[in-house]
């Protein structure tokens, strides 16, 4: 099947504008402006079943029509801080089909009457977001972006804003913290962006992900996206395949596709040909699987991953072989979240230092059983009490990857990571 | 000469994409230019943005502390920051990281004696599929280098030197 999203492999060149354009480029948000109301472009949206891409999977069209109309100016925001270990799509997507994104904001932006949508990338993706300036400035001259569009009152700016390396400004409020120049830790919420958002305003903020599926939602119709995926996940995913497989990358198949298609199928097998040992499915922030049969045949929409004990949240796939420790996976997630920790709140600051030095103790040597279970119960200390979910992230691979390895918590078992 | 006497049409295109009453939102991208010569800012860098963003030069440096990318010290010429996260530690990053420090004679965090890298060990990078992998921050913003070898690496380090002695 064509590619939906990652279009650049099917078309070369489609990263640039008139080759965007000769292939039904812009004519999705010219139709919009030109011809549909605006609250009838979030309808179609919402009747698409497209959910977020970010990772908590909320539908996209219901939060663009939570917008309090009481209080203008409207924003749009591109979350393109992509930042969770294992994740690796949307770059690829600003890189190779910078402007189906861009026309997706766009037309997000008319959705819930913007005149000016903000892209924010993470520090790191300086080279994307030089490529997304030029990029905005192609469609600035070719009238696609400014004012008066396609002749109408319609007016809209694009710009680009670069973080500076925090995981937690994926989160969005956090995110919108560090838009206005402050730390980015989260907001107490309620209220939610759509109701208080950038500078106080309403704003919709959304996965680049997200934005990129709704131009062909709008042009093909949203009987035709439901079609695709299942039916509690309408559409396609872009799925990030990372660890130890043969082949990873990024692979765009339907919602439903299961494991061992995206391991084996596509993901060529694992390395020396070693049985899977566990599944990530949701990067760093999973509950680890334990793989057998029935996980591999799992297909891979919000619902059936549930089964398993498990979210699908941004299908940042992980493979763990059978040469590694779930002790060292562990240690590994566990330095990263005490890394990304914003120090807001108390249970997620104080309760990944101490998780992070349970685990050194561990790896030391010491009582290896007294300390996981100090481990656990840090762990389950800091579950639902933390501000965001950053702090409930953390612990998910800790309390899953405790009770379903227990051998690899023993004074045998620990350490040992892949070289 | 202060920022905006150094990059006076940077610093207006940057102030123009925020609303005017909502300038503040200009810290981050005026803390990129600071860092721009010296790969840091500087004390009067910081007082320089508080004064065109009206706000404190402490508020400045609590940005600086909290973000990865933002420094206040000088280091290494270019730092070289190697993702060793989950799915690279997966695929050989922890090795990779040991090996190019050994080959360098330093320890990770440290700068090599002529003062030109820093190797540094950061979080994912969103590069997970081409590890080893990290990028470099240098004078001209951030550079991914994926699919790395430590031989290859230290090629680049050499490449990199022998440009640095043609600027100078």
């Amino acid at each position: 099947m064509a590619h939906i999203l990652l279009r650049h492999r099917d078309i070369p060149d489609i990263n640039k504008l008139e080759i965007y354009q000769k292939n039904g480029g812009f004519e999705a948000f010219k139709q919009a402006v030109t011809s549909i109301k605006p609250e009838a472009v979030t309808e179609v949206v919402k009747a698409s079943g497209l959910r977020g891409r970010g990772g908590a999977g909320f539908p996209t069209g219901l939060k663009w029509s939570f917008m309090d109309n009481n209080n203008w100016p409207h924003y749009v925001v591109a979350n393109a801080d992509e930042s969770e270990p294992g994740t690796f799509k949307d770059r690829e997507i600003m890189a190779g089909n910078p402007f189906q994104f861009l026309e997706g904001v766009a037309i997000s932006a008319y959705a819930v009457g913007a005149n000016v949508a903000y892209v924010y990338l993470r520090g790191e993706f300086w080279q994307v977001a030089a490529f997304l300036d030029e990029r905005i400035e192609d469609m600035e001259k070719a009238g696609l972006l400014g004012g008066k569009l396609f002749g109408t009152d319609y007016e809209l700016k694009i710009y680009t804003h670069l973080g500076a390396g925090a995981y937690i400004c994926g989160e969005e409020t956090a995110l919108l913290e560090s838009m206005e120049g402050k730390r980015g830790q989260p907001r107490l919420r309620p209220p939610f962006p759509p109701s208080f958002g950038l500078y106080g305003k309403p704003t919709v903020v959304n996965n680049v992900e997200t934005f990129t599926n709704v131009p062909m939602i709008l042009s093909q119709g949203a009987d035709w996206y439901k079609a695709l995926g299942t039916a509690d996940s309408a559409g396609v995913k872009v799925f990030s395949l990372s660890g130890r497989v043969n082949k990873p990358g990024n692979y765009e198949l339907p919602f439903g596709t299961t494991f061992r298609q995206l391991i084996y199928e596509h993901g060529g097998g694992i390395i020396n040909d070693r049985l899977v040992k566990a599944i990530m499915a949701a990067g760093a922030s999973s509950s680890i699987i334990k793989v057998d049969d029935k996980a591999l045949d799992t297909p891979m929409d919000y619902a059936s991953v549930r089964t398993l004990g498990a979210d699908l949240g941004s299908a940042s796939v992980i493979v763990i072989d059978d040469t590694v420790s779930i002790e060292w996976v562990i240690s590994k997630t566990v330095e990263f979240f005490k890394h990304e920790s914003c120090g807001k709140c108390t249970p997620c600051r104080e309760g990944n230092y101490w998780m992070m030095h349970v685990i050194e103790r561990m790896e030391a040597g010491e009582d290896v059983e007294a300390n996981t279970k100090l481990l656990l119960s840090v762990a389950r200390q800091m579950q639902n009490k933390c501000l965001c979910a950053l702090g409930e992230f953390a612990t998910m691979a800790v309390v899953s990857g405790i009770e379903r390895f227990p051998d690899d918590f023993t004074a045998s078992g620990i350490g040992g990571g892949h070289a | 000469m202060s920022l905006i006497e150094k990059y006076p049409q940077e610093v207006k295109k940057i102030l123009a994409k925020y609303p005017p009453e909502q300038k503040r939102s200009a810290v981050m991208p005026l803390l990129y230019l600071a860092q721009r010569q010296e790969g840091y800012a500087t004390r009067a860098a910081m007082q320089d943005i508080a004064d065109l963003l009206e706000i404190t030069a402490t508020d400045v440096a609590s940005i600086i502390g909290f973000y990865t990318l933002f420094h206040d010290e000088k280091e290494g010429r270019y730092r070289m920051q190697v993702c060793t996260d989950l799915p690279c530690a997966l695929r050989g990053a922890d090795q990779f990281l040991q090996e190019l420090c050994t080959n360098l004679h330093i320890q990770v965090g440290e700068t090599s004696e002529d003062g030109l890298v820093t190797i540094e060990e950061v979080k994912c990078l969103a590069g997970c599929d081409k590890a080893p992998m990290f990028q470099v921050q240098g004078e001209n913003g951030i550079e991914y280098h994926e699919n790395m070898t430590v031989d290859k690496t230290l090629e680049l380090i050499e490449a990199l030197r022998k440009s640095g002695k043609e600027v100078k």
